[in-house]
C-alpha cells in the first residue's frame, strides 16, 4: 500500500495519524469523563448523558447567536463563555434531575437505566420543540477553525488540539476533586458505606447531587467542544452514548485511571484500523476485541477493590 | 393524530367566533372555485375512496419525531404548501383536498403500521411519504396489498419500481452519471476516491459510480472506497488517508449527523475545498444548515433542484414556502421532490378524470408538470421523473451556485444494465 509514496510523505501522514489518534483519545476521555463519574461513583447508568451533552451544544449555539447579535467585536472569546453557561445549564439540569428522580431510584440500579432513558426521550422531543427539528450549525470564531501548519506537510487540526487541551485540564480538575479535595473524599466514603457515611456527619444526599450535577455539567462541557467537531441537533446525543458507555465499562466501572486507559486503548486500536482497513472494519473488530476482553475479565480493565 | 386539531370550545361565544373565522375563506374562494362543474362522486371513485362531493383525503406520512425529523420536516412542510395552493386553485377535480397526517417516528414497522391505518382507515385518495429507503421498503407490500398510491420524494439507489409508487425524487443513475461525467471533462479528474455511509443508498450509488468511473471514463480510476457506521463522528484516519493518495476528486455520500463531523474535520485538517475537488450527492441546503457554510464552501452538489435556480417557477416557490414556513428555512432538493408530489398527483387524477387508483396508475405516465420548480419533469413508464440533473457549488452563505445542468431532461433507469 506505500510502494508508491515517498519517505516523507509517510513521515508527514504518520505523525498526522498519530495526532488524529491522540484527538480521538481526547475526545473519548471528555465525552466518557461524565459519564465515569456517575455510573463509577455513584452506580447509576445514566442513558441521558448524550442529552446532557447536547444541552451543553444548544447552550453553546444560543450563545454564538447572542455574541453576533448583541457583541460582535468580542465574537473570537465568545467561546469560553460559552463553556462556562454550558457547564452551568447542564449541570443545573442534572441537579434538577437527581432531585426529581434518581433519588428514589437508588436501591433498585436497573430502574434507573430505564428511567434515565425515558428522560432521555424526553429530552430529545422536548430540544425538536424548543429549537426545531433540523440541525443548528454553530458558527465558531475563524481562529479556532483550519489547522497549524507544522511543517510543509503536517498540518494539526487547530480545534483538535483545543479539545486535546480542554480534556487536559478537566481531567486535572476532576482528579483534584475526587482524590484530593474534601468533596472527593467524601464522595469515596458515600461510595464505599453510605450508611457509615452518614453515620458520621456526611450529608449523603447533598453529595449525590452534586456529584450527579457535576457528571452532568461536565457532559456539558464536552457537548460544548464537540460542537466544533460534531452536529448538533436534537438526537445528536445519541451518537455519542454508545461509545461512551464502551469506554467506561471497558475501563472498569469505578475506576478514573481505568477510563482514560480504555479510551487510550480503544481510540488508538480504532484509528490505527480504520486508517489501514476502512471505517465500519475498524468498528467491527474494535467492537469484537473489547467483548471477547470483557468476556475474560468482566469487570473491565481497572476494578476498585471494594470490601462487599 | 389528524393535524386539524379541535379548537378548544369552552366558550359558546368563542365556538361562534371561530366558526364566523372559519367561514371567511371558503365565502372568499367561492367565485373562484368551480363546485358546480365538478364531475359526480360515483363515476370518479368506484372503489371507496375518501372522496365527497367536496372533499378528497390524502394521507401525509414521514417522521416528525426521532432522528429522521432532521430530514423530513422539509418534504412535509413542502407537501402542505403544495395542498394549500391546489386548493387555492379550486382543489382537484372541484375536491378540496383535505389530509390527514401520520407520524413514521423515524421507525420502519411504525411507517408500515400508519401506512395501513391511512389506506384501510381513512381511504386516503393518495399518500405523499417516507424518506430512507427503508421506510419505502416496509410500506411498499402495505401499498401494494391494499392498493394505495404513494408518492416519494427522496432521491435513492433504484432497484425498484412498483405500480403502487411515483417517484419524484431522482434514481441512481440519474444523479450519479452525469455528475462524474461533468467532473471528468471540466476538471480532467483522473482518480476518485469512493466515501460513503454504510447502508444500501451509499453503497449501490457508489457501486455505480465505480462501474462508470473504470468503464466508461478514459483512463480514470478509483484510489480508495470506504464506508462509515450511520453515526459515525471521526473521520481523521480517512481524512489523513486522502491526504496520502491525493486524488483528484473526493466522492462523498454520507449522511445525516456524520456529515457535520466529516465536513467540519475536512476543513480543520487543512483541506481548502477551493483547491481539492469534492462531488457530493448528498449535502443539500437542508444539510447545509447543520454544517455551515463557511465549512463546505467551494464543494460540489450533483442533483436536480437547488434552491438559487434562476427561473420563474421556482421564485415563486421559493417565496410562497418562505411566507408559509419563514424567512430563514432552506429548501433542498428533496424538499423540491416532495412539494412535487401533490402536483403530480393532481394532474394524474384530471387526465384519469378518476380517483381509482388504477387509473391513476395507468395515466401517470406521460404526466407533464410546467410549474415544477426544478422546471418541466414528466413521469415515466417506470413510474420515476424525467428530470435534468444540475451541479451546483456551495457558497459560504449556504446556497448552491448553479454550474452545470444537463442540455436535455435524463431518462431514469432504475435497473441500469452493466451498472449491477
Amino acid at each position: 500500500m506505500f510502494g508508491d509514496y515517498s519517505l516523507s510523505d509517510l513521515g508527514a501522514i504518520f505523525a498526522m495519524q498519530g495526532f488524529a489518534g491522540l484527538i480521538l483519545f481526547s475526545v473519548y476521555v471528555l465525552m466518557a469523563l461524565g459519564l465515569a463519574i456517575i455510573f463509577g461513583q455513584m452506580g447509576v447508568i445514566n442513558m441521558a448523558h448524550g442529552e446532557f451533552m447536547i444541552l451543553g451544544a444548544y447552550v453553546t449555539w444560543m450563545t454564538s447567536n447572542g455574541f453576533q447579535q448583541y457583541l460582535p467585536s468580542l465574537f473570537p472569546g465568545y467561546f469560553f463563555l460559552a463553556m462556562i453557561l454550558a457547564f452551568i445549564a447542564s449541570g443545573a439540569l442534572g441537579m434538577l434531575v437527581e432531585w426529581a428522580l434518581i433519588r428514589h431510584l437508588y436501591k433498585r440500579p436497573l430502574d434507573t437505566l430505564l428511567a434515565t432513558w425515558g428522560l432521555s426521550l424526553i429530552l430529545q422531543q422536548a430540544y425538536r420543540s424548543l429549537f426545531g427539528a433540523r440541525e443548528v450549525g454553530v458558527e465558531l470564531p475563524e481562529w479556532m477553525m483550519g489547522s497549524w501548519q507544522a511543517t510543509d506537510a503536517i498540518q494539526i487540526p487547530i480545534n483538535g488540539m483545543f479539545v486535546m487541551g480542554l480534556t487536559v485540564l478537566i481531567t486535572i480538575v476532576v482528579a483534584y476533586l475526587l482524590f484530593w479535595s474534601r468533596w472527593g473524599r467524601q464522595v469515596r466514603a458515600v461510595v464505599q458505606n453510605r450508611v457509615m457515611a452518614g453515620a458520621v456527619g456526611i450529608n449523603t444526599e447533598k453529595v449525590d447531587r452534586y456529584t450527579f450535577g457535576l457528571g452532568c455539567g461536565i457532559a456539558g462541557i464536552a457537548g460544548s467542544a464537540f460542537t466544533m467537531i460534531g452536529s448538533t441537533g436534537p438526537t445528536a446525543g445519541q451518537l455519542y452514548i454508545v461509545d461512551t458507555f464502551l469506554v467506561v465499562v471497558f475501563g472498569g466501572a469505578a475506576s478514573l485511571v481505568g477510563t482514560i486507559a480504555s479510551a487510550f486503548t480503544i481510540s488508538q486500536a480504532q484509528s490505527t484500523m480504520e486508517f489501514f482497513l476502512s471505517g465500519s472494519m475498524a468498528k467491527v473488530l474494535t467492537l469484537l476485541a473489547i467483548v471477547a476482553i470483557l468476556m475474560m475479565r468482566p469487570q473491565g480493565l481497572f476494578a476498585l477493590k471494594v470490601r462487599k | 393524530m389528524s393535524d386539524e386539531k379541535k379548537p378548544g370550545l369552552r366558550s359558546p361565544l368563542r365556538r361562534k367566533l371561530l366558526m364566523g373565522m372559519a367561514a371567511l375563506p371558503a365565502i372568499s374562494m367561492l367565485p373562484r372555485a368551480s363546485f358546480a362543474e365538478a364531475p359526480p362522486t360515483s363515476a370518479v371513485n368506484t372503489t371507496g375512496l375518501a372522496v365527497t362531493d367536496s372533499e378528497v383525503t390524502v394521507g401525509i406520512l414521514h417522521s416528525v419525531t426521532g432522528t429522521m425529523a432532521i430530514s423530513e420536516t422539509g418534504s412535509v412542510e413542502a407537501e402542505k404548501l403544495a395542498i394549500e395552493q391546489i386548493n387555492a386553485e379550486g382543489g382537484v377535480l372541484g375536491r378540496k383536498i383535505k389530509f390527514i397526517q401520520e407520524d413514521g417516528a423515524s421507525d420502519w414497522p411504525t411507517f408500515a403500521e400508519k401506512a395501513k391505518k391511512l389506506l384501510v382507515n381513512d381511504k386516503c385518495a393518495a399518500v405523499m411519504g417516507c424518506w430512507t429507503s427503508a421506510s419505502r421498503k416496509a410500506v411498499l407490500p402495505v401499498f401494494e396489498q391494499y392498493n394505495g398510491m404513494l408518492y416519494y420524494p427522496t432521491f435513492y439507489e433504484g432497484l425498484e419500481q412498483s405500480k403502487n409508487v411515483i417517484y419524484t425524487g431522482q434514481e441512481a443513475t440519474q444523479q450519479i452519471i452525469a455528475g462524474l461525467d461533468w467532473v471528468n471533462k471540466t476538471k480532467g479528474a483522473k482518480t476518485f476516491y469512493l466515501l460513503g455511509s454504510d447502508y444500501i443508498w451509499p453503497r449501490t450509488s457508489n457501486k455505480i459510480a465505480r462501474k462508470h468511473i473504470e468503464g466508461h471514463l478514459q483512463g480514470a480510476k478509483v484510489v480508495g472506497e470506504e464506508y462509515f457506521p450511520l453515526g459515525h463522528t471521526q473521520f481523521n484516519s480517512v481524512i489523513n488517508k486522502i491526504k496520502l493518495t491525493k486524488p483528484d476528486v473526493i466522492y462523498a455520500i454520507i449522511v445525516g449527523g456524520s456529515n457535520v463531523a466529516f465536513y467540519k474535520q475536512l476543513k480543520a485538517a487543512g483541506i481548502d475545498l477551493s483547491k481539492q475537488t469534492l462531488l457530493t450527492i448528498s449535502v443539500t441546503e437542508d444539510e447545509i444548515d447543520g454544517i455551515g457554510g463557511e465549512n463546505i464552501a467551494g464543494a460540489y452538489a450533483c442533483m436536480k433542484y437547488f434552491q438559487s435556480l434562476d427561473n420563474p417557477n421556482n421564485k415563486a416557490f421559493v417565496s410562497a414556502f418562505k411566507k408559509m414556513w419563514g424567512e430563514k428555512t432552506v429548501i433542498g432538493d428533496v424538499t423540491q421532490a416532495a412539494y412535487l408530489g401533490p402536483w403530480l398527483w393532481k394532474l394524474t387524477v384530471e387526465k384519469a378524470g378518476s380517483f381509482d387508483i388504477d387509473k391513476i396508475a395507468a395515466a401517470s405516465p406521460g404526466v407533464e408538470f410546467k410549474g415544477a420548480p426544478e422546471g418541466y419533469v414528466r413521469i415515466h413508464e417506470n413510474h420515476h421523473l424525467w428530470s435534468k440533473t444540475r451541479v451546483g457549488r456551495a457558497k459560504a452563505d449556504g446556497q448552491y451556485e448553479l454550474i452545470y445542468e444537463t442540455a436535455d431532461l435524463v431518462e431514469p433507469d432504475p435497473f441500469p444494465k452493466g451498472y449491477q
